[in-house]
């Protein structure tokens, strides 16, 4: 539930997210050098596929948001992905909305970058274990960076949905458990068998 | 993936509905000015004339009834519980009582007006952007003047989302070939982990040959646009009447 619909929010977020937004995709690709876009461009259409995947979790069953995972492969990079990935969501699937796009795009990017890079800065090649459970961290810390924000962002909206955010909240722990143990698992086996995606 | 790039198929094509006539760039510009009027209006009356311009742009797409429906339901479903609970919180005059909570009619009138924004917006976007194949899409994007690089990414980005949902579909094939079964279990979240992880090496090879090849043909990391579309009458015409359209959301929502 991370894409937040038009016509929630108020102008002040809106603005505050696209102004973001504006200046997370201008970093990320001026940290993109020319010949790194084919590659971006792989993972991040990797990440729309596994995006669409659904997951049980208990009785119903959970969308991943990938954003822990696409911060620790992608770097800054993550951002501009995640505004592909959500400009194809809006208009092929209508997920999300077009002016509420750079509040959406804010909610998963900075906490991808954040955990991307004190991931970077804390991962070392060698222990599985130490691995596993970095991944875990970064998986499950992302997605609840990705919750507050959403729920920071109606909350700021207005009053009326400051009750609203607690079920917001309370709707992204399944997400953040089944991320958690996911990301585990997939960054485990980058680190076996192509560390040099992870440095 | 179909969504993406549709399979060729031995029918006779259907003439182009009116909206599929357009110049990609009106129809970007229409999509993004009709979202910014309606989430800047207030009124009832203008935004239920909003939804009516959204209904009167899905037809005109010929977009199929009964997906863009779905669409539509899931998006409302996404809402449910922010607008029902918009009742009991908008401070107002009480419209009922349920279980002791007044429920507010300022607190409904705005439900209502989020229901009504969203699904303009989704609307009018599948009708002008969803029906348009993606690499027309980024075509289009570039020349309004989106940077250069984002442009490729997009492009590249949609390319291989077709390429790699084909590769995720085999490797699933083979788990299930094992008989696996997607559970609610710490089993099945961590063979989905490393189905991703595997998905994400393989295709960065992929990327690096996909690099290998391209500067074989010369990439220096520019991405040119070789469609030189013009806007002709209908596009003016479309300009005009979404002109209209909006300046009477704009009276409506004045008045």
């Amino acid at each position: 539930m991370a894409h937040i619909p038009d016509g929630i929010l108020s102008a002040p977020v809106l603005a505050a997210g696209m102004a973001v937004s504006l200046g997370g995709i201008g970093l990320g690709l001026r940290r993109l050098a020319p010949e790194a876009v084919p590659k971006a461009a792989v993972l991040s259409a990797v990440f729309f596929v596994a995006s669409l995947v659904h997951l049980p979790a208990g009785f119903s069953s959970v969308h991943l948001i990938l954003n822990g995972l696409m911060g620790i492969v992608l770097g800054l990079a993550a951002y501009p992905a995640i505004v592909v990935a959500l400009l194809l969501q809006a208009m092929l699937f209508g997920f999300g909305g077009l002016v509420v796009l750079g509040v959406n795009a804010m909610n998963m990017a900075l906490p991808a970058l954040a955990v991307g890079m004190v991931f970077r800065a804390v991962w070392r090649p060698g222990c599985q274990r130490r691995t596993a459970l970095l991944g875990a961290a970064a998986g499950g810390l992302a997605v609840a960076l990705t919750a507050i924000m959403v729920a920071a962002s109606l909350g700021l909206s207005g009053r009326e949905f400051l009750p609203a955010t607690n079920l917001v909240l309370l709707s992204y722990v399944p997400v953040m458990v089944v991320e958690a143990v996911f990301t585990a698992a997939a960054i485990g086996l980058i680190a076996r068998v192509k560390p040099e995606l992870l440095s | 993936m179909s969504v993406l790039y549709a399979e060729p198929t031995p029918l006779p094509e259907p003439k182009p509905s009116l909206v599929a006539l357009l110049d990609p760039r009106s129809r970007v510009m229409g999509a993004v000015l009709f979202a910014l009027a309606v989430v800047a209006a207030h009124g009832l009356a203008a935004l239920g004339a909003a939804l009516t311009v959204a209904v009167v742009l899905a037809f005109l797409a010929r977009l199929a009834p009964v997906p863009t429906l779905k669409r539509l339901l899931a998006l409302d479903g996404f809402m449910v519980v922010v607008l029902a609970m918009l009742p009991f919180t908008v401070p107002g005059s009480a419209m009922f009582d349920l279980f002791g909570l007044p429920a507010s009619s300022e607190g409904a009138r705005q439900a209502v007006a989020i229901l009504l924004k969203a699904n303009a917006v989704t609307l009018a976007m599948l009708a002008l952007l969803g029906s348009m194949e993606v690499v027309a899409l980024g075509h289009a994007l570039g020349r309004l003047g989106v940077p250069e690089r984002f442009v490729a990414l997009f492009l590249f980005t949609t390319r291989y989302i077709a390429v790699l949902h084909q590769e995720y579909s085999r490797l699933r094939l083979a788990m299930r070939a094992r008989a696996f079964r997607l559970h609610s279990s710490v089993h099945s979240w961590r063979a989905m982990g490393w189905l991703v992880g595997m998905l994400l090496v393989m295709s960065l090879e992929r990327s690096e040959r996909i690099h290998a090849a391209m500067r074989c043909r010369g990439f220096t990391g520019r991405f040119h646009l070789c469609d030189d579309s013009r806007a002709g009458w209908l596009d003016w015409g479309f300009g005009a009447a979404q002109a209209a359209s909006l300046a009477l959301m704009l009276v409506l929502d004045v008045s």
